[in-house]
């Protein structure tokens, strides 16, 4: 194990029941995710991607193998060490889930509260965590709004009355409130127009940039990879078949899937 | 009159005991929810069946019952449990707060101090004070579980944001021993504060929804609030028509078709027991102001 390491799949793999038969949504998934770090997976619809994601933010637990994460020193028990999160208690991976994770959601209504304001939603992790000043918590709104370049003026209006660009944009901001450390995207971009997701896209680097946030990011885009991710790992009928740098994956596809892949991308 | 056809106090001893048992667990527990065998019960669900329940389980022969309904000992819901419990067991009935050894009510805390031989027995409609927040009663029970009681604070913030105030005026939501969130059942806000540090025991019963709770004596309870938006009681600008009282929990009675109206204690019995000290009101209406 090499140091530094931020989060780590070691061989995970979870399985659905299918006819009494186990049929694994992915499988065998190894990797080693460092700060800082945005990882890209791609794949077609159904290769487990989105399983992946699950597994690796421990909402769904691993039939085989494990995820380590490295937890901050005033959760973790012991001196800065990757935590087996199938080991930690729920109590715990609440805990985690809502202050060094963020979880951005591939529909902004799964992760947005809808029936409050955008303000609350933005507040919602902080008051958590046990804020309780409303001032405060005002101000916090405010300033993330502002950073994730919505109209501050909306910040009494429900997320419902947000276009679908803006309600992602929120639910960015109401996830990088506690200055998470790992953030897990579910095509992100998926379901928004060609010029909102550019944008979208700019933020989100720009974001990742300033904050040293790390990143796992499912998509199906190969443009949004090439865009955020350092490294990408190509899965396909749930496991990996290829990983490496993103413009080596894309510039020089090895795996057949992936040179297919790369060549049904159309190029206007 | 006692209807010598029922069980004392109607329920059977089994069932009695069940719920004592449950409560033994709620005051052991304060502000949990603990589930129990709710039964039916000869009155509709809404009039009160989670309170007559506990009633039913803890009165004895010796008990003074006293009920009360919006702070009333004369309304509808009051008289006809009050009347139920004299012909089920037959014990004595008062309406004197100071009185009774057991008070049932619906909607507000008497406004004498209760002392440490007096048990509340609370009409709940809504034991889940996160309810409207998370319809998943699963995920309700892990938040009470986890103390996870930010989302009660989003809904406050959003009053604040949207109102400029914390708006909810009745079932305001405390938390009991500083570990369970809690619904103090729709009494008003002015009421919470009565809750804190009670020498009485006060138990808390949902018949449809099944759950009683329990605030053993002097426990605390407090109000949730933001540091710069703190928890406030209401106040009135007039005093009680009848008794001029001015810290009790007023009554607001439209007497005419011109608006007018009149301010009067929501607790009758104490309203009442001014007036027998001499206490006199101005009896005057409010006129409406002018638009």
């Amino acid at each position: 194990m090499k140091p530094g390491v931020l989060l780590s799949a070691r061989g995970a793999g979870k399985a659905y029941a299918q006819q009494g038969q186990p049929r694994w949504a992915c499988r065998d998934v190894s990797f080693d995710l460092y700060p800082g770090e945005v990882l890209a997976v791609v794949g077609e619809s159904g290769s487990g991607k989105t399983t992946l994601l699950r597994l690796l933010a421990a909402r769904l637990g691993c039939d085989e193998g494990s995820v380590h994460y490295d937890l901050r020193a005033d959760l973790a028990s012991g001196p800065g060490n990757l935590v087996d999160l199938a080991l930690m208690s729920q109590a715990q991976l609440r805990r985690l889930a809502r202050t060094d994770w963020g979880f951005v959601e591939q529909h902004a209504r799964d992760g947005l509260r809808m029936n409050v304001s955008g303000g609350a939603n933005v507040g919602e992790r902080l008051m958590a965590l046990g804020a309780r000043n409303y001032g405060l918590l005002r101000r916090e709104a405010l300033s993330w709004m502002a950073r994730v370049e919505l109209d501050t003026g909306r910040i009494d209006d429900l997320p419902g009355s947000y276009s679908g660009g803006m309600q992602q944009r929120l639910q960015i901001a109401r996830n990088l409130v506690t200055q998470p450390r790992l953030v897990f995207m579910d095509e992100p971009t998926t379901g928004l127009d060609v010029s909102v997701q550019a944008r979208l896209l700019d933020l989100l680097r720009e974001l990742v940039d300033e904050l040293q946030l790390a990143a796992v990011v499912v998509t199906h885009d190969l443009a949004v990879a090439r865009l955020l991710a350092q490294r990408m790992l190509v899965m396909k009928d749930g496991c990996v078949v290829e990983e490496g740098l993103t413009d080596r994956v894309l510039d020089d596809p090895q795996h057949p899937y992936t040179q297919l892949l790369v060549s049904s991308v159309l190029t206007p | 009159m006692i209807e010598q056809h029922y069980n004392f106090a109607f329920l059977d001893e089994r069932t009695k005991k069940r719920i004592r048992r449950a409560l033994l667990k709620a005051v052991a527990v304060p502000g949990y929810q603990v589930p129990f065998g709710s039964r039916e019960m000869p009155f509709a669900y809404g009039w009160g069946t989670g309170g007559v329940q506990i009633t039913a389980s803890i009165i004895g022969q010796s008990d003074v019952l006293k009920v009360i309904d919006q702070g009333a000992d004369d309304t509808t819901n009051a008289v006809n449990i009050r009347r139920f419990f004299e012909r089920t067991t037959g014990v004595a009935t008062t309406e004197a707060t100071r009185d009774a050894t057991l008070i049932q009510t619906r909607h507000r805390i008497p406004e004498v101090p209760l002392n440490s031989s007096q048990i509340l027995v609370y009409q709940v409609p809504m034991p889940e004070p996160l309810a409207r927040l998370e319809p998943r009663r699963r995920e309700t029970i892990k938040m009470h579980a986890l103390t996870e009681y930010g989302l009660m604070h989003v809904r406050l913030y959003e009053d604040i944001a949207q109102l400029g105030a914390i708006s909810r005026a009745y079932d305001y939501p405390v938390m009991v021993n500083e570990r369970y969130l809690m619904s103090p059942s729709p009494i008003p806000k002015f009421d919470n504060p009565k809750m804190h540090m009670n020498p009485a025991l006060q138990l808390f019963g949902a018949g449809r929804e099944k759950r009683l709770y329990a605030v053993p004596p002097y426990t605390a309870v407090r109000s949730l609030d933001f540091e710069d938006h703190p928890f406030e009681i209401q106040r009135w600008q007039h005093a009680c028509a009848l008794c001029g009282a001015t810290e009790s929990y007023l009554d607001e009675m439209i007497v005419d078709d011109q608006g007018s109206r009149l301010f009067v204690c929501s607790d009758s019995n104490y309203c009442e027991e001014r007036r027998q000290f001499g206490n006199v009101g101005g009896q005057q209406v409010v006129r409406q102001e002018a638009a």
